[in-house]
């Protein structure tokens, strides 16, 4: 797979990769079915997101995806965060390959899940 | 360390020198008549003899092809083209190779009807369900000798039995096996074997096709009359040298190599099953080829885990939907009735005779290191772990 440079880092070193404690939101996307499954945790602090982690099951650009919208979304306010696009991540790693720019590009879909699961959760 | 010999292998340096005075010097067509087309007509000759000799057939019953998929589009089309008139059903197994696979669909499209057998959970066919596929419309049975991907062979022998007492062509597609495993081509019954030369250290680009002498077949490629009309086009001169020379010494030292790689499998085997928890082999433990293993490991990727040993100096393969150009995941897996998440979590590792030496330990730790490094990063393997906290940031 002809993955760019910034990709192999985040596969090879990926940023907050844990499961979180008591998140305030959790988002889960993909099937595994297909070959990815990513599980998004965030906590939130005064509407911005204070600490954020995920755990990912699936391929090199899954685990890259994953890894690299923790850094873009860490600090955000939720609306910014919810701003963050797939193409966002994907620029940010310097491109995926085309043939997973769908299926493996879910963690921009992975946060906004995670983000709507604390609206539920906290604004009743 | 190369591990992915079912995918390539790397070309022995004996068989390039043969090669070598055909790409240079001795340039002449095989098809004229001065002494520089002579000698090239007498390599290829030689050449012949060889890969004839190494299946117990005749040196006539070889015909040179561009490959393993031109075998085998040559033997499937070719007698369903030829004996139409006499019946328009074919048999074959539901793991073939896609060269098999996609011309039985392009047949079908042609009014052809297929019977896909199934396989089992160990990857094998079984007999009773061919003796019942069988139709008076039955005109081949084609099925593969050793599987491409998990190595198991089929019990070719019998399925060959089966087809002459039922007056059936058999072909097999034979290019995993060939040079791994002694073939015989009268022993075992076969009407047509496909084998390629790149499997076995000899270049790209060449293959051949056993027709058992008396079997007609239509060509696919019309022209010259080269291969006694069979198969058009002037020949690949060297690279028929090359694979005539890698064959020889393939069957040389088969014994002794499908003896060791066998040792090296099993002990490849024995630790991964020991050491990784959920772990498991896919296809049959005895009934396989010396020289491939087929591992899954539950809730891990394979694409991920071929990086990452990839990282470690080993270059392996997977079954995995998402290291395919498709993004579907192996068929071949699939039919063995495994789950589908399973089927992501494959590994293949297949040897060549150059892998006789090599830290055995080592390989199954970096296998043992990168399973348990993407488990613990899993939301299906443990949702416990702290990630950061092992691999030592915090």
């Amino acid at each position: 797979m002809d993955y760019s440079e910034k990709v192999m880092d985040h596969f090879a070193n990926p940023r907050n990769c844990r499961a979180m404690e008591n998140p305030d939101g959790v988002g889960e996307v993909g099937n595994p079915t297909c070959g990815d499954l990513m599980t998004i945790y965030i906590k939130v602090d005064d509407g911005i997101i204070s600490d954020i982690s995920f755990q990912t099951f699936g391929c090199g650009a899954a685990i890259a995806t994953s890894s690299m919208i923790t850094e873009l979304a860490v600090g955000k306010t939720l609306d910014e965060a919810l701003a963050i696009s797939r193409n966002d991540v994907a620029e940010e790693l310097d491109g995926l390959p085309p043939i997973k720019m769908h299926c493996s590009n879910l963690a921009a879909d992975g946060l906004q899940a995670a983000i709507e699961n604390y609206y539920e959760t906290h604004q009743s | 360390m190369y591990l992915d010999n079912s995918a390539t292998t790397k070309i022995n340096d004996e068989v390039l020198k043969e090669m070598m005075p055909y790409l240079k010097e001795d340039f002449g067509n095989p098809s004229t008549l001065y002494s520089l087309g002579r000698e090239s007509k007498k390599a290829l000759e030689e050449s012949r003899q060889r890969i004839a000799t190494s299946i117990n057939a005749k040196k006539d019953e070889i015909i040179f092809t561009s490959g393993g998929s031109e075998s085998d589009n040559l033997a499937i089309k070719g007698i369903a083209f030829k004996l139409r008139k006499k019946g328009n059903h074919i048999i074959t197994s539901e793991i073939e190779h896609p060269a098999v696979k996609e011309t039985l669909f392009f047949l079908e499209s042609l009014d052809f009807k297929v019977t896909y057998l199934p396989v089992y959970e160990n990857g094998i066919i079984k007999i009773e369900d061919l003796k019942q596929a069988i139709t008076p419309d039955t005109i081949l049975i084609s099925i593969m000798h050793a599987n491409n991907e998990i190595g198991t062979l089929q019990p070719i022998e019998e399925i060959g039995k089966i087809a002459h007492e039922n007056g059936i062509i058999f072909h097999t597609d034979a290019v995993q096996s060939f040079g791994k495993v002694k073939i015989d081509v009268e022993k075992q019954n076969i009407d047509l074997l496909s084998v390629s030369s790149h499997k076995i250290n000899g270049p790209k680009g060449v293959g051949a096709l056993y027709i058992k002498k008396g079997i007609r077949l239509v060509p696919l490629i019309h022209g010259g009359g080269q291969e006694r009309g069979i198969r058009s086009g002037t020949e690949n001169v060297a690279g028929i040298v090359g694979f005539g020379k890698a064959t020889e010494m393939a069957y040389l030292k088969l014994d002794e190599h499908a003896e060791k790689l066998s040792q090296i499998r099993d002990e490849i085997i024995e630790k991964v099953l020991g050491r990784i928890p959920e772990s498991y082999l896919n296809g049959d433990a005895h009934e396989r080829l010396p020289n491939v293993v087929n591992f899954r490991f539950k809730a891990i990727e394979g694409e991920s885990l071929i990086l990452l040993l990839d990282s470690k100096g080993y270059q392996t393969s997977t079954g995995s939907a998402c290291s395919s150009k498709t993004l579907e995941a192996s068929p071949v897996l699939t039919a063995l009735g495994l789950d589908p998440v399973d089927v992501h979590g494959s590994l293949r590792i297949s040897l060549a005779p150059e892998n006789d030496d090599f830290d055995i330990d080592d390989f199954v730790d970096s296998i043992a290191q990168s399973v348990e490094r993407l488990r613990k990063m899993s939301p299906l393997w443990n949702k416990d772990i702290d990630y950061d906290a092992v691999v030592g940031r915090k």
